[in-house]
């Protein structure tokens, strides 16, 4: 054993060594900066690897960070967390066939799932049809949650905890593209497996359209056999904004099984406006998006799961500083701040006609590097707001974050 | 070079001021949740376990909710550990006498007035009489547990022997199979004396615990196997261990410490509240015996109660009753903690059993009973002296 270490070593030292390898094998395709793509683009705006002659595209992004937060002077010290580890292969199979895939592996290995996987079928720019494992795309920042594209380690909550951040399901669907001069008009329309009753039976004790993720049978089987419909068109002007307005509702409960009714059916209806733009003058980068979400809650059941939640974020992006900086010709730096605001439960209680209180709100000042299009590094500084259901008083979080997100 | 420095100070700072940045920690006084002290190490990670179970466990379908319940976790009936809220009001179904509950068969004594989807909660049966209860705080209830029955019958007059009107006796209770009877505990033909819920018809917080497991939550246990929807006798949905960390939990939360005690109008509202009798049942100094938590054992403490019931009047008769208490009898409350109280209430007072106060002087004057004479010696104080009870009465 002694002996394989010290050869290992050896050879180690004997190697003539190189902390990066830049391969020739290796050919980098960027993402597209076009100004005529759409949120619904980002799939395939990501930057891709091909490799010699293989006939794929690799790529995929890293994400990492320490935090040190505190609840109300408790804190859990300093956390290091590999937040997420994400590949992507794409394939043009055919002229105007694609096949293209999303893996991610959350908080190490402890949620691996398969975001994105489905064939592209191009017939006309205004009918494409898309068929797989695809992002129900309500709201935007589902369809376009790369981490390098924003100035924030933590997702923002309105779109990851009311609605399912990367909210993927097994469907079918069709979408399409069309510009005119400035304007690009673009829809969407899929039919996919649904969501069920975790929704309003979870261990969150408040409606909750994530919780439907933990249903890992839905690649496989519905869990109703109601197709959930999304439905999204955005319309976009190069020189002033793109404008997204989404729709996701279905049937989320087991009404029958075996042929023999069990209940009521109960519906899901979630809207979503979505808008981002630069405003030209001074580079300032605004992206928002809000959403209203109504559940159908059996009457018998407990106030604590709302029957309607609104939220969204607003986040503001300020290029100040664009020169190079330790050697990386293409830096910005950023100042940033989100707002956002959850409501889980808006309502009010029947015992006392006093409003249901459950809502969160936080603002997140931050400061980034972009070191090139591809990789930020971030720092932000996050402080939220809690209020239980009661109204009682706000717990309070707070705290830094730092940490980097990169394609490769 | 210059931005580096920056960059490097920026991080620098926000790393060495990464705690002064964070919310500070209420102070002690001002919150009802934490451990006596004087917990070891392997008390201090029962009690841990007993917080989580307590607050942040919330039951589903799966793990046994229901199917008809009250509320899906401890936390959301007793927020902060403080005292409950209206949308948690338990109710109680029975009847008037102290002949025993003759409606355990259609589902009582608790009413489950929510269900998990597709089942109907559960009516109150026709010829039932009912009442509201408003959850209670948890805080400190493992000294009110030690205090020794020998020490609640000194309270105890229940003929009224030294004439002042007030004639306080406790709840005797048949204690359920499962619990233990301390070394101690005083028989009263073969009943022990109840200490907790609002008419003192449980015997121990083991007691109270899996009773609001299965009443509150429909969730069975060891000890409580019985569904609350079709009284079958189902598997254990809870086990034994988290009940015991949550009754260790509620055990050793720790007493609410009174606040602003120099303050000249909470030192005389003090005064006039003794001097109104009202701490004749709500005895201000109480001392607990042996305790197997060491912290616990032979400590005097401030709960503002003797334990034991007291006729409150018409006015508080809602005509039910549980164990030997009459439905006019209410077991004294402990005052400890109320000013605090409004913080785990959603900002508003819900006083008395069901919460109909919503103001402590609105509490007051509803007592009658054995308490009117006290109502009566507050009501002729002036303005300034009521609100120096009241201001007493929201430091404690």
């Amino acid at each position: 054993m002694k002996l394989v270490l010290l050869t290992s070593f050896i050879v180690l030292l004997s190697c003539p060594c190189f902390s990066q390898i830049d391969s020739t094998l290796l050919r980098q395709a960027p993402a597209n900066s076009s100004d005529t793509l759409l949120n619904m683009d980002a799939v395939y705006n990501r930057p891709f690897l091909s490799i010699g002659r293989l006939p794929v595209s690799l790529g995929g992004y890293v994400e990492a960070n320490w935090q040190h937060l505190g609840t109300d002077g408790v804190t859990e010290g300093h956390q290091f967390q590999m937040r997420r580890f994400t590949l992507f292969v794409a394939s043009t199979i055919y002229d105007r066939l694609k096949f293209l895939s999303e893996v991610e592996f959350e908080d190490g290995t402890k949620e691996i799932n398969i975001e994105f996987a489905a064939l592209d079928m191009e017939f006309h720019p205004l009918l494409n049809m898309r068929g797989g494992i695809i992002l129900n795309p309500i709201g935007a920042f589902n369809q376009n949650h790369d981490g390098p594209k924003w100035e924030f380690i933590d997702r923002p909550i309105s779109s990851t905890q009311m609605l399912p951040a990367t909210w993927s399901n097994v469907g079918f669907g069709i979408y399409g593209k069309q510009s005119k001069q400035d304007f690009m008009f673009a829809y969407e329309a899929y039919l996919t497996n649904g969501f069920n009753d975790k929704i309003i039976n979870n261990s969150e004790g408040r409606t909750s359209l994530s919780a439907a993720k933990e249903n890992e049978e839905r690649f496989e089987e519905n869990f109703n056999g109601l197709p959930l419909v999304t439905l999204k068109a955005a319309v976009s002007h190069s020189k002033v904004a793109e404008i997204g307005l989404s729709y996701m509702g279905g049937v989320y409960n087991k009404f029958e099984e075996d042929g023999l009714l069990l209940n009521k059916k109960y519906r899901v209806d979630v809207f979503a406006v979505d808008m981002n733009t630069v405003i030209k003058i001074t580079g300032t980068y605004i992206n928002t998006e809000f959403a209203l979400i109504h559940v159908e809650i059996p009457p018998t059941y407990s106030q604590q799961y709302g029957s309607r939640q609104y939220g969204g974020f607003l986040d503001i992006v300020q290029p100040f500083y664009k020169k190079p900086i330790l050697g990386f010709n293409e830096s910005i730096l950023n100042i940033s701040c989100r707002l956002e605001y959850v409501d889980w439960n808006m309502a009010r209680f029947k015992e006392t006609n006093t409003n249901i209180a459950n809502h969160v709100y936080a603002i997140v000042p931050s400061i980034s590097w972009r070191i090139s299009s591809e990789t930020v590094l971030r720092l932000n500084y996050r402080y939220q707001w809690q209020a239980d259901l009661l109204g009682n008083p706000y717990s309070k979080t707070a705290g830094f974050q730092a940490g980097f997100s990169s394609y490769f | 070079m210059k931005k580096i420095l920056t960059i490097v100070l920026l991080l620098s700072l926000s790393i060495h001021s990464c705690t002064k940045l964070q919310p500070k920690p209420p102070k002690d006084e001002e919150i009802l949740d934490g451990p006596v002290e004087g917990l070891s190490y392997e008390e201090q990670v029962q009690f841990l376990k007993g917080d989580i179970a307590f607050n942040d466990d919330i039951f589903t379908v799966e793990t046994g909710l229901g199917p008809l319940f009250v509320s899906t976790s401890c936390g959301s009936c007793h927020a902060g550990d403080g005292k409950g809220h209206p949308f948690t009001t338990l109710t109680r179904f029975g009847q008037h006498d102290s002949t025993g509950n003759k409606f355990l068969h259609l589902g009582g004594p608790q009413l489950q007035n929510r269900a998990i989807p597709g089942y109907i909660p559960e009516q109150i049966p026709s010829g039932a009489t009912y009442s509201k209860i408003i959850p209670p705080a948890n805080t400190g209830l493992g000294y009110l547990e030690a205090v020794t029955d020998a020490d609640i019958l000194a309270l105890a007059d229940p003929d009224d022997i030294n004439g002042d009107g007030i004639s306080g006796r406790p709840n005797w209770t048949i204690p359920a199979t499962y619990l233990d009877i301390p070394v101690n505990s005083i028989s009263n033909n073969g009943k022990y004396i109840g200490r907790f819920g609002k008419k003192a018809a449980a015997f121990n917080l083991l007691h109270q615990t899996v009773l609001a497991y299965n009443q509150d939550m429909g969730i069975t246990s060891i000890y409580e196997p019985y569904d609350t929807y079709d009284q079958l006798e189902k598997d254990p949905e809870v086990g034994n261990q988290t009940i015991h960390d949550v009754v260790f939990y509620l055990q050793t939360l720790k007493t609410p410490r009174q606040r602003n005690t120099d303050n000249e109008n909470v030192e005389e509202g003090k005064r006039l509240f003794i001097q109104s009798d009202c701490a004749k049942c709500h005895i201000p100094e109480l001392k607990t015996g042996y305790s197997k938590i060491e912290a616990l054992s032979f400590k005097t403490f401030h709960p503002y109660t003797d334990m034991l019931l007291h006729d409150m009047g018409e006015g508080l008769d809602d005509g039910y009753t549980e164990g030997s208490a009459l439905s006019s009898e209410w077991r004294t409350p402990a005052l400890w903690g109320m000013g605090l109280s409004k913080n785990s209430q959603g900002g508003t007072y819900y006083l008395l059993h069901d919460g109909r106060a919503t103001s402590i002087h609105q509490a007051i004057m509803l007592h009658g009973g054995e308490a009117t004479s006290s109502r009566n010696k507050y009501s002729s104080l002036s303005i300034e002296q009521r609100n120096q009870i009241e201001k007493f009465l929201e430091s404690l």
